[in-house]
């Protein structure tokens, strides 16, 4: 199967582990990896904080880049729902808005591409530890979805699982909001933190880079132990 | 009380939230305690997303055709020997009831909880006429004994208080002596209401939903009090805003049922108190006068807009209730007596820009109003909404965001130019960065970094890992 790769521009520049950890576990499962160099952002800071105009030209470019693909997987739940909102933005543009929908229908999550396209349950994974999982907002409210990661890990060998405590809570990273409502973000990211810390897991996994840049940041800066993994990475290990 | 609650600005508020340790300790339990109540009474029914169609349903249909059955309903108000008064604005509103309290020589008013009569300053204008006015709801009851304390949340509005606070208030106003007991707490309470009730002159009620099909109104306490206020004072006079209505007993008892549910967890409240109309010839009681204010105030404004949907709003607050930004900042960070997610979009459209401009930005998105919302306001898109507003209509954003935004919209949309800034986004970073990490960040970064680390730019792109794997393929 040919998926063509939404890396996301955080993956790009700052997580490249979870981009080849990407990579690397759909070739495994049998699909083969394209990775268009013209894909930029999705528009997604500018778009939420109020600047439309501003960010249409970057989504009309990442229209363009995977409008051809045949499915779209990106290793983030947010930016995967942005594609998805691409449509909505678009309404009533007699050029733009058809060609966003074809996008939409083909953009996946990694693991929802894996549970829902590529019927895989058990990536064959070996991960020894405990963790726990933060289910970002936007995969699990917006896209809808919740169930495709727990399914994959729950099949994880070797993996201790604990359920987060107060997991539906936002981290408090919300886009430009981590910066321009500093002080509020600090009180969400701190508790979040806290309830990582009473499940006594070793690892926090995420599927969403930009979660896990704010509450790892946090974990970092308090010189907590845990460390902090992206889905994919775990998916990938092989003991 | 007036809509605005405070003058202080929108960084103190919060500041003062995020300090008070008593009220975020309420909040918390308050939000963990109800949030669970209303899963379990929304998976009791056990086809929720239906029932919340439903509700969105009827509220759009009511807004869709508001003046028919605004005229319904006052047509059969005054059928029933009720008047009827529209009210533009909150002065028109206060100016009609300041009226009929001349003409009754009032002296005493009673009053069941209202949002819409402390959006206009109700109280503070009958006060100022000299009249003594009693806030009968438990919460509102507590916060009027506490100076007038602002409500902090539209359902409890005496949510930040614990209950050693409340005996404390209790204690130092009223002559107060027993314990912090819920229960001797609201029974001191009721015996001091009690006697307001047999001596007012007039009855203060809001609306919860108004039938237009009878020209009834009806109101949902746990307390009990509406049925007093209702019931007591020879005068009643009801306000409400101008969308809070329904066409038959048939949806208001859908819109009841999505109510009590989303508010507290309960099936039903203990009272739901229906009145049509002022007391008739075989009833043994009930008012011998009954006036219906229906307020706009800039409601019609928002109807027909983008904005629209804020109006199917039946304040049953469990936005608020999931609020992540509202559990740590409190209600009164808000600035206004709307709070949560649903004051950050009503409030502007209210009271305007310039006075709430940052409440659209105090949210993540994360879109936890939205899904819980029983009349399906897509809450959190509404938010986005008065962002982009406030940039692109009001040009209200800071230039450095602006220019940083600018900047964003061309680096984004070129690939040459953003391979060309990530290339060098590492080279540019060094300075700052300590190992693979940067703990003291320029600019913007600084207010990331004061809290967290952010990470180094990886020295190789991960574009450029691909490439070079796809040529070492080869």
């Amino acid at each position: 199967m040919k998926v063509t790769l939404f890396a996301t521009c955080i993956v790009d520049l700052f997580q490249g582990n979870v981009g080849k950890a990407t990579v690397e576990l759909l070739e495994k499962l049998g699909c083969e990896i394209e990775f268009p160099e013209s894909q930029v952002c999705c528009g997604q800071p500018a778009y939420n904080s109020g600047y439309v105009k501003e960010s249409k030209d970057a989504m009309k470019r990442m229209i363009d880049t995977f409008i051809d693909a045949e499915y779209v997987v990106s290793p983030s739940g947010s930016c995967i729902t942005m594609f998805h909102e691409y449509p909505h933005i678009f309404k009533g543009d007699p050029v733009w808005e058809s060609k966003a929908k074809t996008l939409a229908e083909k953009s996946f999550e990694l693991t929802q591409f894996i549970v829902d396209i590529l019927k895989v349950e058990d990536v064959g994974a070996h991960f020894e530890g405990s963790v726990t999982y933060h289910t970002s907002c936007h995969m699990t409210r917006l896209l809808g979805v919740k169930e495709a990661p727990m399914i994959l890990l729950k099949n994880v060998r070797g993996l201790k699982f604990t359920e987060l405590p107060g997991k539906e809570q936002c981290c408090g990273f919300g886009g430009t909001f981590s910066v321009k409502m500093a002080q509020i973000s600090e009180q969400m990211v701190d508790e979040k933190v806290r309830h990582v810390e009473e499940t006594g897991a070793e690892y926090l996994i995420g599927a969403d880079a930009a979660c896990l840049m704010n509450i790892g940041g946090r974990i970092e800066r308090k010189g907590m132990p845990i460390k902090v993994l992206h889905i994919a990475e775990v998916l990938n290990s092989r003991g | 009380m007036a809509m605005k609650i405070s003058t202080d600005q929108f960084k103190e508020r919060v500041d003062k939230g995020i300090h008070d340790g008593f009220m975020r300790g309420a909040v918390a339990s308050a939000q963990d305690g109800m949030g669970k109540k209303r899963h379990i009474a929304a998976d009791e029914l056990g086809n929720w997303e239906d029932w919340r169609s439903h509700g969105e349903e009827i509220r759009q249909h009511v807004l869709e055709n508001l003046d028919y059955y605004l005229e319904q309903l006052s047509e059969n108000v005054a059928k029933r020997g009720g008047h009827v008064f529209f009210a533009q604005t909150k002065e028109e509103a206060n100016q009609y009831i300041k009226s009929i309290v001349h003409k009754k020589n009032a002296k005493k008013i009673v009053k069941a909880k209202s949002m819409v009569t402390e959006e206009i300053s109700l109280n503070a204008v009958l006060e100022q006429e000299g009249c003594e006015v009693i806030e009968t709801d438990l919460g509102e009851y507590i916060l009027q004994v506490d100076d007038h304390e602002p409500p902090s949340h539209i359902v409890v509005p005496a949510l930040h208080k614990n209950k050693e606070q409340i005996r404390d208030v209790f204690t130092e106003k009223l002559g107060y002596t027993k314990s912090s007991k819920p229960e001797e707490l609201a029974w001191h309470a009721r015996e001091m209401l009690r006697k307001e009730y047999l001596t007012a002159d007039i009855g203060i009620t809001g609306c919860n939903f108004a039938i237009a099909e009878t020209g009834s109104i009806s109101l949902v306490t746990n307390e009990g009090n509406a049925d007093l206020v209702t019931a007591l004072p020879k005068t009643l006079i009801t306000v409400m805003g101008m969308e809070r209505l329904v066409p038959t007993f048939e949806e208001m008892e859908v819109l009841v049922s999505l109510l009590t549910r989303s508010a507290v967890g309960q099936k039903l409240t203990s009272y739901i108190t229906v009145l049509t109309g002022p007391r008739q010839e075989l009833d043994v009681d009930g008012p011998e006068e009954f006036h219906l204010v229906i307020v706009d105030n800039g409601r019609s404004k928002i109807l027909g807009s983008e904005f629209q949907s804020v109006l199917q709003c039946i304040r049953c607050a469990a936005c608020i209730n999931v609020c992540p930004v509202y559990r740590h900042v409190g209600g009164h960070s808000y600035g206004s007596i709307y709070s949560g997610p649903i004051g950050a979009v009503l409030s502007p459209l209210l009271g305007g820009y310039e006075e709430y401009k940052e409440l659209p930005y105090a949210s993540t998105l994360c879109g936890a109003c939205t899904e819980v919302c029983p009349v399906k306001i897509p809450l959190h898109n509404l938010l986005h909404k008065h962002r982009e507003v406030i940039v692109e209509r009001e040009g209200k954003a800071p230039i450095s965001e602006k220019l940083a935004m600018k900047a964003f919209g061309l680096g984004a949309a070129s690939p040459t130019l953003y391979k060309l800034g990530s290339k060098f986004a590492p080279v540019a970073m060094n300075p700052f960065t300590v190992g693979d990490k940067i703990s003291k960040g320029p600019g913007p970064l600084k207010a990331w970094t004061d809290i967290r680390e952010f990470p180094a730019p990886n020295k190789e792109r991960f574009r450029d890992w691909f490439k070079n794997r796809e040529k070492g393929d080869k």
